[in-house]
């Protein structure tokens, strides 16, 4: 029981330092030491509740004995890792993302295409395509490969959508401009209108990173190998050993925004020149 | 509009054109097959027909899906557990559920944002954060832990859909609380309105077209929520456990006309809120 109210005395404590700190000048150091405070908070009220009302481990694990199975599982969480995201989710993602940005390229030049393709694509994009999962395991068989192509009809919509809204992005006056240049189709394309599309594209290559992950190990509950994240999830929580479910949850949001991270930091160099990125 | 229609018509015809094609070859090694054992030689034509016509082909073709969703909606009764109509209005009950309490959820985290800078900078973060974990793939431990504490049926999906869709309307509604400038704001202050008042005279009006964009987002996220969360319940009910039984048993043109519904579930839910979206803003006078 004093956990408990020690844990909540430190929250309302940290509370009030979150509240003082927004008050005052934001710099770059508050800006990341606010978060970091919230979300240490929530730890340690986690740790607190869960140890001082003596919640049973098999409802939820404190924090404490996530990190250490995590500590000791470590080979175990890397294999499952190197199934689900680096074969499963990463080959499906470029092959998904770039399959997607080259029909966008395609269809760029036909008019009629671009009107049929767009409501359809739009409109695939708001299904549950997860769904499809079980035909695909079924057809690329349980190993990776089924995963990566789950991956792919997930991505390949919002990829298509973005790419192609990205290419009308230029205005009349650039795309004359490039005309009095005499540039032709290809040069306009790689100097002016790729360019423009840059944060579309990003904005498409973002979302994708969630979904990719999500696909992968979804993917996995309708047949696996031994190993992957979405089989450990599973079979671990058929097995009521939930300390290992969050391990594996912890991996996977450190791989999410990891992932996310990379996408967002390669947009800043890219373009650089948005007035979002200044 | 009639330059679109026919063009998104033709995509279409291409779509169902290619779908023929493509089950014709994925079929095709069967019947070969069949008809080897059986040892009879088939003309072109036989084994075209028959890999139209399979039982459990690898892939199915629209006609087949389209003859098996009529047969379990209009054919069989609605209290049936052979209908469609039975599962998607279970799917329908948790997705409806999570999705007023993600939107309730959002709106509300979306206000105090607004209102507190400390919820604004320490709490903003981790809503964004908080989409990078893939939570279809914890759907599993919420349901089975939920089910140990006791609550079990409708909630723990919901929980999951409601998970999925508070995002996109935290995040929307954050940016419509914020759209009115400074100018509006300023008129307020002279007007000497509280904050309650500002937001609901001016706040929550101008907000209204992120908010109708952002809740459409989340029925489609809801749902997909609703169907995941059904998987680990062991195949009962709901569009979710169709698929999963379709996959234990093998028979796909199941799985495709669950797939299919559920598309068009989606599609339905989302035009339902595109409709509620023109009347409110056609009747507040933002639609030009």
């Amino acid at each position: 029981m004093i956990w408990a109210i020690a844990a909540i005395l430190f929250w309302i404590g940290a509370w009030a330092l979150n509240v003082y700190l927004s008050r005052g000048k934001i710099n770059r150091r508050n800006k990341f030491i606010i978060p970091f405070l919230f979300g240490v908070t929530i730890l340690v009220l986690w740790e607190g509740i869960v140890v001082g009302l003596g919640i049973s481990p098999i409802i939820l694990p404190p924090p404490s004995a996530v990190a250490a199975k995590f500590a000791t599982s470590i080979p175990i969480l890397w294999q499952d890792f190197v199934q689900t995201f680096v074969k499963g989710a990463l080959s499906g993602y470029f092959i998904g993302c770039g399959s997607a940005f080259i029909l966008a390229i395609l269809i760029d030049r036909s008019p009629f295409l671009q009107r049929g393709l767009l409501p359809v694509g739009n409109f695939v994009a708001a299904l549950p395509v997860i769904g499809i999962a079980p035909i695909l395991v079924m057809w690329f068989g349980f190993d990776w490969h089924s995963k990566a192509a789950v991956v792919v009809v997930m991505v390949f919509f919002p990829m298509l959508v973005n790419t192609v809204q990205g290419l009308t992005q230029s205005d009349h006056m650039q795309r004359d401009l490039m005309k009095t240049y005499s540039a032709n189709y290809w040069q306009s394309l790689l100097k002016l209108r790729l360019p423009a599309a840059m944060p579309f594209i990003f904005n498409g290559l973002k979302i994708s990173t969630t979904l990719a992950l999500i696909g992968a190990i979804v993917a996995e509950f309708f047949g696996s190998p031994i190993k992957g994240m979405g089989f450990r999830i599973t079979t671990e929580v058929g097995r009521l050993a939930l300390d290992m479910v969050w391990a594996e949850i912890v991996v996977a949001a450190l791989a999410g925004s990891a992932f996310y991270g990379i996408m967002a930091l390669i947009e800043k160099i890219v373009t650089f020149w948005h007035p979002s990125q200044r | 509009m009639m330059k679109n229609l026919i063009a998104v018509l033709t995509v279409v015809f291409a779509i169902i054109v290619i779908w023929y094609g493509a089950t014709y070859m994925m079929n095709k090694q069967w019947t070969l097959d069949q008809a080897e054992r059986a040892g009879v030689s088939l003309t072109a034509s036989e084994v075209f027909k028959d890999t139209m016509a399979q039982e459990r082909p690898q892939l199915p073709a629209p006609h087949q899906v389209i003859i098996e969703i009529w047969n379990t909606t209009v054919e069989k009764k609605i209290t049936s557990k052979r209908s469609l109509i039975y599962h998607a209005g279970i799917t329908l009950s948790s997705t409806s559920l999570g999705f007023l309490m993600g939107s309730l959820l959002g709106i509300t985290l979306a206000i105090s944002i607004v209102h507190s800078r400390a919820m604004d900078l320490s709490v903003m973060p981790w809503i964004i954060a908080s989409q990078t974990i893939p939570i279809l793939a914890v759907a599993p431990m919420i349901i089975v832990v939920l089910n140990a504490v006791g609550i079990s049926g409708l909630v723990p999906k919901a929980m999951i859909s409601m998970y999925l869709s508070f995002f996109p309307v935290a995040v929307g509604m954050v940016k419509g609380l914020r759209a009115p400038d400074t100018m509006q704001l300023d008129l307020m202050k002279t007007y000497r309105a509280s904050a309650w008042q500002t937001l609901f005279k001016l706040r929550l009006p101008s907000s209204m077209p992120y908010l109708f964009t952002s809740l459409k987002i989340a029925m489609a996220a809801s749902l997909v929520g609703a169907i995941i969360g059904e998987l680990p319940t062991g195949a009962v009910a709901g569009l979710g456990a169709r698929l999963l039984a379709g996959s234990y048993y093998g028979q796909t043109i199941q799985i495709w006309s669950a797939l299919i519904s559920a598309a068009v579930l989606a599609a339905v839910l989302v035009m339902l809120i595109g409709v509620l979206q023109n009347v409110t803003l056609k009747r507040m006078g933002m639609l030009r």
